[in-house]
């Protein structure tokens, strides 16, 4: 904690910031200090404790970023298969913005936002993220506009960053009839550091949002995403989760339905090894009649590591004809593994149709013999069962040529 | 005449209060009344030392506070933690001699203490406030070698089975009420059927609080020994009174190797009445060990009273081969609360457990499944099958299911379901349109909700607790 009080005093100093918001931030900065790092007597980290790991992996972190001047975009991270925009953030800097292929005057962003949250909130990491991340960002997507290509923000580090903390803050905002593709890309060199990155989003009426985060190749940071999603009426919101590459992830995901016939989706794959340990945490909340959510988690878990689902639907006594549904299942490939539920319900009204599954355990020996029966290697067939276990969750994506992207990536070919 | 019958049963039917000569402990919470109880019940040394460690940790607990159902503090020194009625100073040798007036309040609840009365063969330990009154059918029950008797009386007689097997599934240094009943526990029952036994008749506790300002502290101590049988009723009771009372009681279940316990409860404490006022709070620890190869504990609960139920009956499947089972119905309507269920910990190999759970709640109520399956890295080809199913009847209450998962180990599965829902107008109508009325109508579709967990309970509280399911939810649907 004394890390981060002098490295809070030196952020102060180094940034351009308003009385309000040098207010808030010491606000959250107090929060944090308070609180600290959230650990296992948390009931929302009761499977991962966030404190401990940091401690374990990383040890005294360095809490002040530096801006640095000048930052090269390594190449070899761009994914070309795709024509995108680019929103591209080195050690948490945000150093290209690319809306090449949009009209102009449709989207709007900007990186000079005032960062103040009506709110404090009740979560020690995004007090951490106010108290830490500079000026936030906002990008707008304006009336009736649907974005043409999909934007990817790039997630990258310096190989020579190590025990860094790197918080930064996107507003978004889709206004009506508008939509947004959005593929958050995890690439890293850097080792070691935490990185804890927070969303707003406001969905307004007949809008949608794809949001895909992939975090796909071997790293070995410390990750914690949150999204926080307000849904109009009518408006759609997917989110895609690829949890595969960080040593530790937590993906947190809290959607209000607060206009009628609103609807979200969260799916998501953690295909884990090497003592890694991935979490998803979701909470919808379903606040007026006619809303609908669904969600569906698939793990597979070999070699030590450990997976998490922590899965709530609210219902409130107005959220009359509900439609939630909430799905985890789990692979055990081996002894080593752990796979942990709370798929949680929590009903005030009672016309509601809401139901939860949850299945783990190991692979399907009589399924094996039965490939192998038919001329198939025990390793084949075992590849066979899990990528088609696993791909059922990818083909809920909704967006074709993004479907194909993340099979590309996970390295499924293209029959599944 | 069917009018007639409901009309008398709308209220509490067990409300009343026996107007007896009590003799109680000082009030409060100190060493003195835990001394105070275990002189008066002339209790072994070791046992006074084992209830003051107890205490001296209660002093330091905090009271847990996660759960859904929030109360206003109780103030532990403003209850009487013994109260027995004022003929007991001496212990009367046999049912001649008991007080007429409490033959009679069992007479009125249904449980004559007379055996010749008695249709069906159920022994039967009635406690009273603080001290059980009489057990019946001890005689066909000894010449089996079978011990069924209250606590204390297995204290005296059989002081090495109890030192033993107390405290050996729920430890002294458990959570804040299991070890308060550890320090202040008053009477309860105790069961040992010896190896090879298969109990020949259902045991059955009745517990009855009476006095006021009381806290009911019971423990019950059932080992079932090697290759025996046993099957276990509880039932229960308390006057209407506008304060809250208190009963956390602690249930031990010892199965050794290829034994079998079916502990049944039907729990009908006094809710409360329309708004919320008065009931009792009914915070619970019963654990049941298999700790031999083979062995089984099934727990099978209908819940339909108390302001406030807080209780998981659990399963230690420490046994290869071990099996544990739990079947709930839980019933809320009105103002109450109920945050149950069960854990399943899988310790052994091979250990298989089953949850079916049916939460309806109604009116202002509030209901929570709240369960844990743990499967640890030994206990590989285990299995957990979970069903929880809840019922909404109106949109002022609540239905919340909160399970932990957690495996360990990759041979071993668990399959989780659960759904929430109403009762469907088409079902109501397709009722109504073959002439029963609205209310015959939702008690059928709610006892076909619960057959599952109903079928499990033995014949005669079945028919009972078919019974209060219809009673619990009178007048919930208009």
């Amino acid at each position: 904690m004394e890390n981060f009080k002098t490295d809070f005093k030196k952020t102060l100093k180094n940034n351009n910031l308003s009385e309000k918001e040098i207010a808030f931030k010491n606000l959250n900065a107090k929060e944090f200090s308070s609180h600290g790092f959230p650990n296992r007597k948390d009931e929302d980290w009761k499977f991962s404790d966030i404190n401990q790991i940091i401690k374990k992996e990383i040890g005294e972190l360095n809490f002040y970023n530096e801006q640095l001047k000048k930052i090269e975009i390594d190449k070899d991270i761009l994914l070309n298969e795709i024509e995108h925009n680019k929103l591209f953030f080195v050690n948490g800097q945000l150093v290209q913005i690319d809306f090449n292929s949009e009209d102009k005057g449709k989207i709007e962003f900007l990186d000079n936002q005032n960062n103040i949250d009506e709110q404090l909130a009740d979560n020690s990491l995004i007090n951490l993220n106010n108290a830490l991340s500079n000026k936030s960002y906002k990008l707008l997507i304006k009336k009736n506009y649907q974005i043409k290509k999909p934007l990817i923000i790039y997630h990258t580090t310096k190989s020579e960053l190590k025990s860094q903390s790197i918080n930064f803050k996107i507003n978004f905002v889709l206004e009506e009839n508008s939509s947004l593709k959005l593929i958050d890309f995890v690439k890293d060199k850097g080792n070691k550091n935490f990185i804890n990155i927070f969303y707003n989003f406001s969905l307004e009426k007949n809008s949608i949002l794809k949001n895909y985060k992939i975090d796909q190749f071997e790293n070995d940071n410390i990750r914690y995403m949150f999204n926080n999603i307000k849904q109009s009426s009518n408006s759609v919101s997917e989110t895609f989760y690829l949890s595969k590459g960080s040593t530790f992830s937590k993906n947190e995901i809290f959607c209000d339905l607060k206009g009628e016939h609103s609807s979200a989706f969260v799916n998501g794959i953690f295909s884990l090894n090497k003592s890694k340990h991935h979490e998803i945490k979701a909470k919808i909340n379903h606040l007026v009649e006619n809303t609908k959510s669904y969600q569906l988690v698939k793990s597979v878990l070999e070699n030590k590591s450990r997976s998490v689902y922590q899965g709530k639907i609210y219902v409130d006594s107005k959220a009359q004809k509900t439609d939630g549904y909430q799905l985890s299942k789990a692979i055990l490939v081996d002894e080593t593994t752990e796979f942990n539920a709370k798929p949680e319900l929590e009903i005030y009204a009672d016309d509601v149709k809401c139901s939860h599954g949850s299945a783990s355990g190991s692979l399907d020996e009589n399924s094996i013999f039965y490939l192998m029966s038919r001329g198939l290697s025990y390793k084949e067939a075992r590849e066979l069962l899990i990528n088609g276990f696993l791909v059922e969750v990818i083909n809920q994506i909704t967006d074709e040529s993004i479907k194909k992207l993340i099979k590309n990536l996970y390295g499924l070919k293209n029959e599944y | 005449m069917r009018e007639k019958e409901l009309e008398k049963l709308k209220d509490y039917k067990y409300g009343f209060s026996t107007d007896i000569e009590n003799f109680k402990a000082p009030k409060g919470l100190n060493e003195d009344v835990i001394k105070f109880i275990s002189n008066i019940k002339k209790e072994p040394k070791w046992l006074l030392d084992w209830r003051l460690k107890a205490y001296n940790r209660v002093k330091v607990l905090k009271e847990p506070n996660w759960q859904k159902p929030k109360y206003p503090k109780i103030d532990y020194q403003d209850l009487y933690y013994y109260s027995a009625p004022k003929s007991f100073k001496e212990k009367p040798k046999s049912l001649d001699e008991l007080d007429p007036k409490l033959i009679e309040t069992y007479n009125k609840l249904g449980i004559p203490l007379n055996e010749q009365k008695r249709l069906n063969g159920i022994a039967v330990d009635a406690v009273f406030d603080s001290v059980s009154v009489a057990t019946t059918f001890k005689d066909t029950l000894t010449e089996k070698g079978i011990i069924f008797c209250s606590i204390s009386e297995a204290i005296q007689k059989h002081p090495d089975l109890v030192k033993k097997y107390l405290g050996s599934v729920i430890p002294i240094t458990d959570h804040y009420f299991a070890t308060l009943n550890s320090a202040v526990f008053t009477d309860g029952s105790f069961v040992y059927i010896p190896p090879g036994v298969r109990c020949p008749m259902e045991l059955s506790t009745y517990f009855r609080i009476n006095a006021s300002d009381t806290g009911q502290f019971e423990r019950t101590l059932i080992i079932a020994d090697k290759g025996s049988y046993v099957s276990y009723l509880e039932g229960c009771t308390a006057p209407m009174r506008d304060e809250n009372q208190l009963h956390a009681a602690n249930v031990e279940l010892i199965a050794l190797d290829d034994a079998e316990i079916k502990y049944s409860t039907v729990q009908n404490w006094y809710p409360g009445d329309k708004d919320g006022k008065g009931g009792i709070y009914n915070f619970v620890t019963k654990r049941g060990l298999c700790k031999g190869k083979n062995s089984k504990i099934s727990w099978t609960q209908v819940e339909t009273g108390s302001a406030i139920t807080w209780k998981y009956p659990s399963c230690i499947l420490q046994g290869d081969n071990s099996v544990g089972e739990f079947y709930s119905i839980a019933i809320t309507n009105n103002h109450q609360k109920a945050d149950t269920g069960t854990k399943m910990i899988h310790l052994g190999k091979n250990t298989k457990s089953k949850i079916i759970s049916k939460g309806i709640s109604a009116g202002f109520s509030d209901m929570t499944y709240r369960g844990l399956v743990d499967i640890s890295p030994k206990s590989s080809n285990s299995s957990n099958y979970t069903q929880c199913d809840s019922l909404l009847m109106g949109n002022k209450c609540g239905a919340h299911t909160i399970p932990y998962i957690k495996n360990k180990n990759a041979n071993s599965n668990i399959a989780h379901e659960a759904t929430t829902s109403k009762i469907s107008d088409e079902q109501l109508h397709y009722c109504q349109q073959r002439g029963l009325n609205s209310e015959e109508a939702v008690s059928l579709i709610v006892n076909g909700f619960c057959k599952e967990v109903l079928q499990q309970l033995p014949m005669e509280f079945a028919v009972e607790a078919q019974k209060l399911v219809g009673i619990s939810l009178e007048g919930s649907v208009g």
